[in-house]
């Protein structure tokens, strides 16, 4: 913290720089946890309610978990990527690069108390509810030691123990089953909420907006997020949707628009949310995100955008590079720092692949178990509940 | 029921044959073999299961009807000398011509079978001699999704009530490519892009075939209708009958589905055993590039609602198809390979391995008969009697889950209707009732494979010696 003093004081200063570099006094990736303040990209836009501050109070250990975290979701899809091409991945695999933003900013505002569920572009969400990445790809390649056995693939991945519901294959689907979730919440009266992430696509289902209306009647603490990267599969969100402004469409439920690429955005509307659905009910977020691959990993993904426009949002946009500005600018860590922490991660994932291509795959036996919950068999207890009479077949 | 399709213009019409996988070939009778029956019969007839004969006016004890059943064939008189002269001038001269003036000479009708324009040779190769009649095969090759595009190309030609509806359909131009350059020809309103919302779509497309409009309805897989289901089973299949006859539902709903690769649960589901139930519907399965073109045009001309279930992994299929239009019967089954021992029955991706095994089986001394059903509501039982008759021993071999699918209804109906003709019990071999998991050998096993079918009619046939 000592340089950080000399580098605020004045330019006159510098020359003291090059002898504390020369003494090695150069001290290590700050992991403090003084607070530090930053502000959003751009100010929340906002529909039947109040905006929250811009201004969001962090850490620096927590910008670097950030960018930890976002490096390693960055590498892990783009493995997922060449693994795919390789066919040690095969079926449907939808990648989430560009939109680590969301993920990350939005496990930094909850706890694992709350509960998250969203659709089939699930990888990243899975790894940030506490998922490694180990099982992320031994799932992705049908192994036994996958987070659901092998048996559920891409667009099916589950972590009960820490409040993630999955990774559902039917577009809008999950919406009403996250609406359940935030049901039970109330019902157990445990102060937490449901994430139900759904996309511009799925915004037209009709199954959204029934959910949507339950969980205002009843007072429901479910907070569904549209993570609006502009294009249904091939479809842009113009072309489908009459109102493209999704945090309004929930018409009597209020909304906040928020820049999904800056993940302090993110969490400083997740963190807000979070308060307003424990008080008041629904509220929808739209995350103004992009995704940088296509829709699946069959779909090219520029028959229906330029490639100039991918590539300028990567530029302009990108959610890791800001993370790396903000670090460079507070002088938390060196732009090499920063490639070594990449390097590391690369490492990491590498090394679970590696992992996961060696481990088995499921047993024959494993195709007829967990088709039910413990066998078929009912249990009929006698009138004291203690002595068990007869199991029906 | 069957039905004589009558060509248009006659000569110009082609017949087609189905695709067969035997090396049986198909030839018309050297003319000198013809002109010594012709005295006795007084037309020729091409069956649709490839072989020809000439029906001697009674029955050979091989089922009446079933001879009389041409699916494709044009009825010629060729008394009229203008007939014969283009005729001729359509064929290659030689002896045919001969032959077509001895005809006239005697004033015989005749009923042509124009070509065999499709053999499963592997390679390509054109067929354009048939022994002793000289008549030129026109074809093309292409893929099965071409082959579905080109059915909807041309009624959408013919009919401009004809419309199709589904999620990037327009200018992505399809999830499979089967709507690809039909949005830049017809426009957008002819070709819509819908938002995801199956359940409202669907019901959309049956509101406009209410009142004549023809619209084909994508589900860009068939499990996602099953957010429609209420649409189709309510109103889709009930409409006409709830209305005393009104309205009519002239819709086709199509789409993918079946086990593909790996493609999880969710989106590999068998919708065929859902909907059987529905009252009202008719269903068809597709497996070739020739029957997709046909049934997917058969299923737009329809005046009832039609679901056509294509395949996931059948789209790229290549096979040669007629030039000339044709369509093909919805109701009707397809002869695939004539056997004596064994009726296998089955449908769309399982045809495949069926055929596979059936190689392995004719290796070992068996002649299986085996009959692509096609037609999944209602039954083809006409076809599926006769060979029963024949063989007395069934085999179903399907993609379905085992309790209640399509194998299941059909195990029904022939013992219902054949018990006497059996001589073994039905066995019906299907996938297995689990969701379809991720991991690629579980998925194997889920599904019926081709030594499994080989173990199967081994064992049937034991039990019957």
């Amino acid at each position: 913290m000592a340089l950080s003093h000399l580098k605020s004081s004045s330019s006159g200063s510098n020359f003291l720089k090059p002898l504390a570099t020369a003494f090695s006094l150069r001290r290590p990736i700050s992991t403090s946890t003084d607070p530090l303040t930053v502000e959003t990209s751009v100010p929340f836009t906002t529909h039947r309610c109040d905006p929250p501050s811009r201004t969001v109070e962090t850490s620096p250990q927590e910008l670097l978990s950030f960018f930890r975290d976002m490096a390693t979701m960055r590498r892990m899809e783009i493995a997922a990527d060449s693994l795919y091409k390789a066919k040690l991945i095969r079926g449907f695999c939808h990648l989430y690069d560009g939109q680590e933003a969301v993920a990350v900013g939005m496990e930094a505002a909850i706890t694992k108390k709350d509960s998250i569920i969203t659709a089939y572009r699930d990888h990243c969400t899975f790894l940030g509810r506490g998922g490694t990445l180990l099982e992320i790809f031994s799932e992705l390649m049908g192994r036994q030691g996958g987070c659901s056995s092998g048996k559920g693939g891409s667009m099916h991945f589950y972590k009960k123990n820490s409040g993630f519901y999955g990774g559902h294959g039917i577009v809008g689907a999950q919406v009403p089953l996250g609406c359940g979730l935030a049901f039970a919440h109330k019902y157990n009266k445990d102060d937490a909420v449901a994430f139900a992430l759904y996309g511009d696509g799925a915004a037209n289902q009709g199954q959204l907006f029934e959910a949507l209306n339950i969980s205002a009647l009843w007072d429901l603490p479910v907070i569904l997020v549209c993570e609006n990267n502009h294009y249904g599969m091939g479809t842009a969100e113009w072309r489908a949707a009459k109102s493209p402004s999704y945090y309004k469409r929930g018409d009597y439920v209020p909304g906040l628009k928020v820049d999904g690429m800056d993940a302090f955005a993110v969490k400083q509307a997740c963190k807000f949310a979070k308060e307003h659905a424990l008080k008041s009910g629904p509220i929808i977020l739209e995350m103004d995100t992009y995704r940088y691959h296509g829709h699946s990993m069959s779909d090219p993904g520029s028959t229906y955008r330029t490639r100039d426009e991918i590539s300028g949002v990567r530029q302009e946009r990108d959610p890791i590079e800001r993370i790396r500005k903000l670090i460079v600018a507070h002088d938390l860590a060196t732009e090499k720092e920063l490639k070594d922490i990449e390097k590391e991660v690369r490492k990491q994932v590498d090394e679970a692949i590696a992992q996961a291509k060696e481990s088995p795959m499921p047993e024959p036996s494993e195709l007829f178990t967990n088709v039910y919950a413990k066998g078929m068999g009912v249990e009929s207890y006698g009138a004291d509940r203690k002595e068990v009479r007869a199991v029906l077949p | 029921m069957a039905t004589i399709f009558q060509g248009l213009g006659g000569a110009g019409a082609a017949a087609a044959l189905t695709n067969s996988f035997d090396s049986k070939t198909l030839l018309l009778p050297s003319s000198s073999r013809l002109l010594a029956e012709r005295k006795e019969s007084s037309f020729l007839v091409a069956r649709s299961d490839g072989s020809v004969n000439l029906n001697l006016g009674s029955s050979n004890g091989r089922g009446r009807r079933v001879d009389q059943l041409i699916t494709n064939a044009v009825a010629v008189n060729l008394s009229s000398p203008l007939v014969l002269c283009l005729f001729c001038f359509l064929s290659k001269f030689g002896l045919f011509f001969i032959y077509s003036c001895f005809l006239f000479c005697f004033r015989r009708r005749l009923i042509l079978l124009q070509l065999p324009l499709h053999r499963n040779l592997g390679k390509g190769r054109r067929i354009n001699d048939v022994d002793g009649c000289h008549v030129k095969a026109i074809t093309h090759e292409l893929l099965l999704f071409e082959a579905l595009r080109e059915g909807l190309e041309e009624e959408m030609d013919r009919d401009p009530h004809v419309c199709v509806m589904g999620e990037d359909v327009g200018h992505y131009g399809g999830s499979y490519k089967v709507s690809k350059g039909l949005a830049e020809k017809y426009g957008d309103l002819r070709v819509l892009d819908t938002p995801i919302a199956e359940n409202s779509f669907t019901g959309m497309g049956i509101g406009a075939a209410m009142t004549g409009l023809r619209p084909i309805v994508e589900g860009m897989n068939m499990g996602f209708l099953l957010l429609a289901f209420n649409q189709i089973s309510n109103n889709c299949g009930m409409l006409h009958y709830t209305s005393g006859g009104q309205f009519t539902i002239p819709i086709v709903i199509r789409g993918p589905g079946g086990v593909g690769r790996q493609l999880g649960a969710e989106h590999s589901q068998r919708l065929e055993s859902y909907f059987q139930s529905i009252p009202g519907i008719q269903m068809v399965a597709c497996s070739t590039p020739y029957n997709a073109k046909g049934l997917m045009k058969a299923a737009i001309r329809s005046e009832n609602p039609v679901i056509l279930f294509e395949h996931v992994l059948l789209y790229n299929l290549k096979e040669r198809i007629p030039d000339e239009e044709y369509i093909c019967n919805l109701e009707e089954a397809e002869m695939v390979r004539p056997g004596e021992h064994v009726t296998i029955l089955t449908y769309s991706r399982m045809r495949y391995h069926v055929m596979q095994a059936a190689k392995t089986l004719v290796n070992k001394g068996y002649d299986p008969e085996v009959i692509d059903i096609r037609s999944l509501k209602p039954f083809d039982l006409h076809m599926i009697g006769n060979s029963v008759k024949k063989t007395h021993c069934v085999l179903i071999v399907e993609e379905c889950m085992r309790t209640g699918g399509i194998g299941a209804s059909l195990t029904a109906a022939i013992t219902e209707n054949f018990h006497d003709y059996l001589d073994a019990p039905i066995v019906c071999l299907s996938s297995q009732d689990v969701p379809t998991p991720y991991a690629g050998t579980l998925e194997e096993w889920t599904v019926v494979q081709p030594s499994q079918i080989v173990t199967a009619v081994e064992q049937l046939c034991q039990k019957l010696q």
